[in-house]
């Protein structure tokens, strides 16, 4: 499934590349130094996309005598899971939520609100905290980074294509005809909503899965069903949170209208049926 | 085509199978060993946090020298046990021991209330639970290595290179209830 998806995102950002390319009339070789310019541009960001996320979302890396109780927790949650202990870092927002982020288990990082550890009993915090391990563990991290890194690289390229249309100066538009813009044009408007259409229904069935890992690792999925409600009925809206960066927490920062549009763009699924599903465990 | 080349064929393929199995069964003793060797340093730990503990105690509490023997004695005795079995027992018996001691302390509201206190309960409570995580990560890959050389074709290859079983690190339940619960 994840592959699929690679594969039509590496499709459309070749598409976009010749497309570009073309318009300079710069064929194949054109092609291929957009992409190999796209290619450098990904290892970097998947580099270092997690402190980057970490910034956005203005998490600070924090000590163990100032968190002992946090880091108590996440140390041993991370020898249930086996893996390293990630690095620990804290944003201060009063709304409760959490997310990880990294490449590996060996390069990870947990975050999590001053609302969160301020709200949630022992039992709560710590499925919250088996959650984000999940997240590490099944290398969801990864993926997430992955898929943002890929989602940038269309949005870049398409609104490359956009701009070019409208302030370029011609080209080859005159020789090769303008119908290769136009279809250019709805190429760059339609790829990244479905670049993110088909990541939305993954990353869906990614949070279950780590709902399901978190209640093996604490054996206790009432703690994390509790977390979720009281995540839930929280009325206070996160304002350290970055738009672009929403799907890496554990339930969506910008609360949204239950209609059928919210539901197709949800990175996340209602946070009822996983609270029913933990429950039913 | 050549019987030869056909026979030469099925040999180095069963010899890759023979490798991949072997070098699997390696992997799952490793991880179990690894896993031991994570529930030796959360118990140590637990050793180490528990002298400096009765100290504390003993500032606000002379009088319960009972509790302190009672407690002293069953760490050496869970330090100097050996094999899973036995360090389980003795295990169990220290969670009890430290349980009164926590009970003793329910007296002392000053004591309850001190810094100190308070912060070697946290680092107590936080490696009771790493103690709890690590055995039942333990368990988890001595689980998945004893069904994995029970099966067949492992257990040919298990039972020829002396693959044998693990045992499970088991915790009297009722003990582990009484543990001493630290809530917050």
């Amino acid at each position: 499934m994840s592959y699929t998806l690679f594969l039509i995102f590496f499709f459309i950002s070749f598409a976009l590349a010749s497309i570009i390319s073309e318009y300079f009339g710069g064929g194949y070789l054109g092609t291929a130094a957009i992409l190999l310019f796209a290619l450098i541009w990904m290892l970097f960001s998947y580099y270092l996309g997690d402190r980057a996320i970490l910034a956005i979302n203005h998490a600070k890396e924090v000590r163990k005598v100032d968190y002992p109780h946090l880091f108590n927790s996440v140390e041993g949650l991370s020898i249930a899971a086996g893996i390293p202990k990630p690095k620990i870092y804290v944003i201060d927002d009063p709304a409760p939520n959490a997310f990880a982020t990294g490449r590996d288990p060996k390069h990870a990082s947990i975050a999590v609100t001053t609302g969160l550890l301020q709200e949630m009993k022992r039992l709560e915090l710590e499925g919250v905290l088996a959650h984000e391990i999940s997240h590490i563990k099944n290398y969801d991290i990864r993926y997430m980074l992955l898929v943002m890194v890929m989602i940038g690289l269309i949005g870049i390229l398409s609104s490359m294509l956009v701009r070019m249309f409208f302030y370029g100066r011609g080209g080859r538009r005159s020789r090769s005809g303008g119908y290769l813009i136009l279809l250019g044009i709805i190429f760059a408007i339609i790829a990244p909503i479905i670049a993110q259409l088909v990541r939305l229904a993954i990353s869906r069935k990614r949070e279950y899965m780590a709902d399901a890992s978190a209640a093996l690792l604490t054996r206790y999925p009432q703690g994390l069903a509790d977390a979720l409600k009281k995540i839930a009925r929280s009325e206070i809206p996160m304002t350290s949170a970055n738009q672009d960066s929403a799907p890496v927490y554990i339930a969506n920062p910008f609360r949204s209208k239950k209609d059928f549009f919210s539901n197709l763009f949800s990175t996340h699924p209602p946070i009822m049926s996983r609270i029913k599903a933990l429950e039913a465990m | 085509m050549d019987p030869i080349l056909i026979i030469l064929g099925v040999l180095v393929l069963l010899a890759l199978i023979f490798v991949w199995i072997y070098n699997g069964l390696v992997t799952l003793r490793n991880r179990v060993k690894n896993a031991w060797a994570q529930i030796d340093v959360q118990l140590k730990r637990r050793y180490n946090l528990i002298p400096n503990l009765v100290e504390t105690v003993k500032g606000y509490a002379k009088h319960e020298k009972t509790v302190f023997e009672e407690v002293t004695k069953a760490r050496s005795a869970a330090i100097n046990a050996s094999g899973v079995e036995n360090q389980a027992q003795a295990e169990n018996m220290l969670s009890g021991a430290l349980k009164s001691l926590f009970a003793v302390v329910e007296n002392y509201p000053d004591l309850k209330a001190s810094q100190n206190f308070m912060m070697l309960q946290e680092e107590l409570a936080g490696t009771e639970n790493k103690i709890a995580y690590a055995r039942q990560f333990y368990n988890d890959s001595v689980m998945g290595y004893n069904i994995r050389i029970q099966k067949i074709p492992y257990n040919i290859i298990a039972g020829m290179f002396g693959f044998g079983k693990e045992e499970l690190f088991e915790v009297d339940i009722a003990a582990e209830r009484k543990a001493p619960k630290v809530e917050f």
